[in-house]
């Protein structure tokens, strides 16, 4: 239990092992923990900027699919409407078309009927001529006779 | 213990395994390891107590060697074992100057690194079975070795004095001398009637803080080793019940005694550079 040289020894030692360790052991250690300690905080950040903008990328989706829908039932309510109308003018043209295809068969009808009275009309007088002369067996004066089966023919 | 030689007493025993290996100019043997506790006393001041020099300096380098190792290998990336291990050590010294020390000083934490594992690697050799090297180096030729440095007090009285100097250069660095010496006087009580006065309780208080620190270190781990000797006298199946608590309990001694010390130099360092 003396006091001696060990004394001075153990402070020498003691300021050898300070230098040291403040010039060698502990820069090195320090520098890499601290650069360690910067790229995880830089590594957390990135994620949570990823995420960030991650929500951000599916807000921008859901409004473009919003927008997208929106945009397809219009069109769609365009697409009936413009069918709903094209139909409605078909029917619109259909019905004219009839009116008219009937209309011109109805007057074709017409004057068939008509060319065929005329010329039932010129027959029956004819035949009446021809009926008479055989009735009468004698022959008529035709012209003399034509008022009368003219008007004959015009009764029928 | 050597039971078998009936001719050692318990109490030589225990003188033997607290006797550092000195070595010193003896005054009429020269030059030579002290035989006994009276010699190694005759030798006086300029004799040196080789084992604690040997191991103290052995687990500072061991300290040294395995930091600059896992610094050199210090990845940014994942961190192997070692440098784990390593960096949580300094870690824990980064924070406990952060939270201790008030100043802006990039020295004061390696500093306490220093101290911090230097006294924990010291301390931690008395986990070691007291029987074990002080036989081998008997057998090797040597009388007494103490393989526990800070069970001597030169070594605790050492490192407290480095220390002190630290306390000193920071203080004369931060304030000036002129300033240093103002605190010195002048404080607690600001009245020039008063500096005598003043300059006493100060340099008692300066000069306190190395040898407290010195002493706690040292009482402690010397206690503790008076313990373990103790055990190791009583007969060998009764040894371990008593042993193995005591190690248990000194491994939180062990680790206690170097924070303790540490956080106490940081407390002071952090005294000498504020100003009043």
């Amino acid at each position: 239990m003396n006091i001696n040289m060990t004394l001075i020894g153990q402070t020498i030692a003691f300021a050898i092992f300070v230098w040291f360790c403040i010039k060698y052991v502990w820069p090195p250690i320090s520098t890499a923990l601290h650069e360690r300690q910067k790229k995880i905080a830089d590594g957390l950040d990135a994620a949570s900027r990823a995420s960030r903008d991650l929500e951000l990328a599916q807000e921008q989706a859901a409004q473009t699919l919003r927008e997208s829908k929106e945009q397809a039932s219009q069109i769609l309510e365009q697409a009936n409407k413009r069918s709903s109308q094209m139909i409605e003018e078909a029917r619109e043209q259909a019905r004219a078309e009839g009116e008219r295809l009937v209309a011109s068969a109805r007057a074709e009808i017409d004057q068939e009927i008509n060319r065929a009275k005329e010329e039932l009309r010129a027959q029956v007088a004819k035949l009446a001529i021809v009926g008479a002369e055989r009735v009468l067996e004698a022959s008529i004066d035709e012209k003399a006779h034509r008022k009368l089966l003219d008007k004959l023919a015009a009764e029928l | 213990m050597a039971a078998a030689d009936n001719e050692i007493t318990a109490i030589y025993y225990i003188q033997h395994h607290l006797q550092n290996l000195t070595f010193g100019n003896h005054p009429e043997l020269g030059w030579k390891f002290a035989s006994t506790s009276t010699e190694a006393a005759e030798m006086g001041f300029w004799a040196i107590h080789v084992d604690t020099m040997g191991w103290s300096i052995a687990m500072g380098a061991l300290f040294l060697w395995l930091f600059r190792k896992a610094g050199q290998v210090a990845t940014t990336g994942v961190p192997g074992g070692l440098q784990n291990a390593v960096e949580m050590v300094i870690e824990f010294i980064e924070n406990l100057t952060r939270s201790t020390f008030h100043g802006k000083n990039p020295h004061i934490a390696p500093i306490a690194l220093t101290l911090f594992m230097w006294i924990l690697l010291m301390n931690t050799l008395k986990i070691i079975p007291v029987d074990y090297f002080p036989e081998l180096f008997g057998r090797l030729g040597f009388e007494y070795m103490k393989i526990v440095p800070t069970t001597d007090v030169n070594a605790t009285l050492g490192m407290a004095l480095g220390v002190f100097c630290l306390i000193v250069y920071y203080s004369c660095k931060v304030k000036g001398v002129g300033g240093f010496a103002k605190e010195l006087s002048l404080t607690p009580f600001n009245h020039w009637l008063l500096i005598p006065f003043n300059l006493i309780l100060e340099i008692v208080g300066l000069i306190v803080k190395p040898i407290s620190l010195a002493l706690r270190l040292f009482g402690n781990m010397f206690a503790g080793e008076v313990i373990f000797i103790l055990i190791a006298l009583l007969p060998f199946w009764a040894i371990w019940v008593l042993d193995v608590p005591w190690a248990i309990f000194h491994i939180l001694v062990v680790s206690l005694q170097a924070f303790i010390f540490t956080t106490l130099t940081l407390v002071y360092l952090s005294a000498a550079h504020e100003h009043h």
